[in-house]
């Protein structure tokens, strides 16, 4: 017998540090990674809630953000490769096409 | 028992985001990420969330997690280096991370008596098995979203192929 709410800060701290990592982060591919962690911490409230409802609508929008994240993991790795073919860095400081 | 499985891969997953957030190179980042895709794995079937737990060794751990690590090899990307913009992160990031998990904590630990308690392996309230009530809504009453997804597969096949190809 767990608390719900143990679950819930769980995933408060990983979005917690996802956050940070994606505001630390230099590198393109891990500030991804970072966005992959948040989206997990969210599904891990999503299926807390359903649980807690006794529902299975949860664990269904759950399924419904792994697709996306999954298509938007094969676009999104898409655009650094063509990024790096372009600008030959991963650094976000140096690509700064639109600052000036 | 829960108790035990809630602690130790809750840890577990906690300690794998904290590495991802301090190893310099991103191939130790993306490993990280995978230790805390499988803990939160075994704290969905704890939730009682059978489906989840799979979908989500095989399609997070499994196959996005191997997209990363490939794209990582393929740009052979090295432990990045700290510049001015990354100290300038340093001191906005970590206490907006953490007054955003303040905010959070606070907000469940003061409606902790609201959310109740947990039993391990879940109970639907119309005492269905999971994989079948699941299935049961992905195809009957949530059948055009399920679909559209497929195209949204597609399109994202396709816009890959076209961004990652290389221009004559």
């Amino acid at each position: 017998m767990v608390p719900i709410s143990y679950y819930l800060i769980l995933a408060a701290v990983l979005f917690s540090i996802g956050i940070a990592a994606f505001l630390i982060k230099r590198n393109v591919i891990t500030i991804f990674i970072s966005i992959e962690l948040m989206l997990n911490a969210v599904n891990l409230t999503f299926v807390a809630f359903a649980h807690m409802w006794h529902q299975v609508t949860g664990q269904i929008f759950v399924f419904f953000v792994m697709v996306v994240a999954a298509a938007e993991a094969a676009v999104g790795l898409a655009i650094i490769i063509s990024i790096f073919r372009a600008r030959k860095t991963l650094n976000v400081d140096e690509i700064d096409l639109m600052h000036n | 028992m829960q108790l035990a499985l809630f602690i130790i891969f809750g840890i577990l997953a906690v300690l794998g985001a904290l590495n991802l957030l301090f190893q310099r190179h991103p191939i130790n980042s993306a490993l990280s990420l995978v230790v805390v895709m499988m803990s939160l794995a075994v704290l969905y079937w704890s939730l009682g969330a059978e489906f989840l737990a799979a979908a989500q060794v095989i399609v997070y751990s499994g196959a996005v997690m191997v997209l990363f690590v490939f794209v990582i090899m393929l740009l052979n990307a090295g432990p990045e280096e700290r510049t001015h913009g990354s100290r300038a992160a340093y001191s906005a990031g970590i206490p907006g991370a953490a007054a955003i998990f303040c905010l959070l904590s606070f907000v469940f630990l003061k409606e902790r008596g609201v959310f109740g308690l947990t039993t391990i392996g879940g109970d639907l309230s119309n005492a269905a098995d999971n994989i079948a009530e699941i299935s049961q809504m992905l195809f009957t009453k949530l059948l055009l979203p399920f679909e559209v997804t497929s195209v949204l597969i597609l399109v994202a096949i396709l816009g890959a192929v076209v961004l990652a190809r290389k221009e004559q």
